[in-house]
């Protein structure tokens, strides 16, 4: 019992994690329809950024991914731009070619990634790494701490800001219907590219939580589709605090599996859940 | 009448390519090139493969690597269960392949864009993640193959794969070939360019797109099978490695999906070149390549090289929207 109840604490805490890595993709794929299956090799791609700061200047791995984020800001925007000037303005099987197109992103980037680092894992070096408090019976690492905090954080934050600012309205505005705030005289091509961005510069600090809970290897996006995009379906496209709600339960569930079953059943998990949610409640817990 | 000398010259074609592979397995000593040919032609048959259900129907398929996994790995169970021959475990992978094929279509079909395709992804997680827990064929660790004695005529194993591999990769063509002049490919296309008017106007979709998946499944199956006799070894992360998913549907897409010789087109070009790359430079440029000339040509030429040489298909692309 005491297993099962540590790990249902432990999962909490991961699925917050997992709130973290995928609340951008909640707003790209949830909110502006991009299929974005490169929205993982993105995250890894901040870990290594990450690692190489706190490699080379000891910089503490959260405030690395706070630096990184405005690049990864960039990123976003100019990716965007892409991917609306050839798939989106021309129309047609937009969503088919643009799948192609971000799996060929993603490529690019784990390739690129292990020719500049190689294949071997890497991890980054904090005080709060290593160290674990005890609760009686069982013992709870204070990097997944510290990931639960500032993921959960990140996650209301970004909950907040699209419901309460001017531009995080817009966002959402623009997700309902386009036609509608073209003809108020507003770009809805500039707020998408604005929240694509906003969706990718989360990454910075997402990648930074993910190389602090467990070292990072150049192909482990590939377990993220899975994960990230379990979560936003799971959610309800879009919706932010269902995005919490989901990637709680999907962490528990793997965090339980993990306990009961062994670590070689875990992988099957997210992706188990994303078909039974697809096949049985495709509009998602909070469905829009 | 036109028709008929396109029939006549295709067979013609494959009666002249299949004796010369055969003639080449009697010729040449060196054994390299049947190593890297018998790759190029596996990959003619997946992107080939492939191309029913992504390039005719429309529907992105990333579970290539599932079909394929579980080709090799019904070959790797029935050879250690029973010692069956080649073509019986290619048979059966088959079979098995257009079973999984009518599973994931019964459960997936209703799905469009991005969801088909996560969900695909999804399958070959799963399925691999059963393979890796199954101890009969070796579990995460792999399992050795002991290759039984060649048959005459060939005097060398990989010649034998490589021919086998060829008759594959011409039956999958064989069957593309057919299934795009045929009721089924015209359906399959009308549902590409609008499921909603095709299902009005009377085109059964969701029973061409069972076919079509269950032809597919088949067929890539059948072409994974002989890959635990050319490694001599089989384990699950490499037979449902995600990159044979990429490589299917990224040389599908260079070759042009509009018409049976695009997956072929670029199943040989980029078969050929990552072959070349893997020896002269290393394997992760391979892939290198690989994503970037799939951005590349989904970026700048949609049609694929067919759409290029031929302007006719852009035409007929144009008209469409």
């Amino acid at each position: 019992m005491d297993l099962l109840l540590g790990a249902v604490v432990l999962g909490v805490l991961l699925g917050c994690f997992y709130a973290a890595v995928s609340v951008g993709l909640s707003v790209s794929f949830g909110l502006l329809d991009v299929p974005h299956v490169a929205h993982p090799a993105f995250l890894v791609l901040a870990s290594y950024g990450v690692f190489q700061l706190n490699e080379s200047y000891d910089i503490d791995p959260l405030l690395a991914g706070l630096a990184i984020t405005p690049l990864f800001f960039v990123f976003g925007l100019l990716a965007y731009r892409v991917y609306y000037e050839t798939f989106e303005r021309r129309g047609s099987d937009a969503a088919v070619r643009g799948i192609a197109f971000f799996f060929g992103i993603a490529f690019i980037i784990e390739v690129l990634i292990i020719l500049q680092f190689g294949v071997d894992q890497r991890s980054v070096s904090a005080t709060y790494i290593g160290k674990s408090w005890r609760f009686g019976e069982f013992r709870i690492p204070i990097r997944q701490l510290v990931a639960f905090a500032v993921a959960l954080a990140l996650t209301v934050l970004l909950a907040v800001y699209l419901s309460k600012t001017f531009m995080g309205r817009a966002i959402r505005a623009v997700a309902q219907d386009e036609e509608a705030l073209r003809l108020m005289g507003a770009n809805p091509v500039r707020i998408k590219q604005f929240a694509f961005g906003i969706a990718t510069a989360v990454l910075g600090i997402a990648g930074a939580l993910l190389i602090i809970v467990a070292p990072v290897e150049p192909t482990l996006d590939r377990a993220y589709i899975g994960r990230t995009f379990c979560v936003v379906v799971m959610a309800g496209l879009g919706s932010i605090s269902g995005t919490l709600i989901a990637a709680i339960i999907l962490g528990v569930a793997e965090s339980i599996v993990l306990t009961l079953f062994g670590a070689s059943w875990a992988p099957a998990i997210s992706f188990a859940m994303l078909l039974g949610v697809l096949a049985v409640r495709p509009q998602g817990l909070l469905g829009r | 009448m036109n028709k008929r000398n396109h029939s006549i010259a295709f067979w013609a074609a494959v009666a002249v390519f299949l004796v010369a592979v055969l003639s080449m397995t009697q010729i040449v000593r060196n054994e390299y090139p049947f190593f890297a040919g018998y790759v190029i032609l596996q990959f003619i048959a997946l992107a080939v493969a492939w191309s029913i259900l992504g390039g005719y129907a429309g529907y992105v398929n990333f579970g290539t690597n599932a079909f394929f996994g579980v080709g090799v790995y019904t070959a790797v169970a029935l050879f250690k269960a029973t010692g069956a021959p080649l073509v019986v475990q290619i048979a059966a992978a088959a079979v098995v392949g257009m079973t999984l094929g009518f599973g994931v279509g019964l459960l997936t079909l209703r799905m469009r864009g991005i969801f088909f395709s996560i969900a695909t992804i999804a399958l070959a997680i799963i399925i691999e993640t059963f393979v890796m827990n199954w101890r009969f064929v070796g579990g995460a660790a792999g399992i050795q193959i002991q290759r039984p004695p060649v048959m005459a005529p060939f005097d060398s194993y990989v010649k034998m794969l490589f021919f086998v591999q060829a008759v594959l990769a011409v039956i999958a063509i064989a069957i593309a070939r057919y299934v795009q002049t045929s009721r089924i490919g015209r359906g399959l296309q009308a549902l590409r360019d609008d499921e909603l008017a095709a299902e009005c106007t009377g085109v059964p979709t969701l029973k061409l797109k069972l076919i079509a998946c269950m032809i597919s499944g088949a067929l890539i199956s059948a072409a994974g099978a002989p890959a635990a006799m050319y490694l001599q070894y089989a384990d699950p992360s490499s037979a449902f490695n995600l990159s044979y998913s990429v490589s299917a549907l990224a040389m599908a897409l260079i070759g042009g999906t509009a018409h049976w010789i695009g997956p072929v087109l670029g199943a040989i070009l980029l078969g050929s070149t990552q072959q070349l790359l893997a020896v002269t430079i290393s394997s992760e440029v391979n892939v290198l390549v690989l994503g970037i000339m799939l951005v590349l040509f989904v970026v700048g030429a949609p049609k694929g090289i067919i759409g290029l040489l031929r302007p006719r298909y852009r035409l007929r692309a144009g008209g469409k929207q």
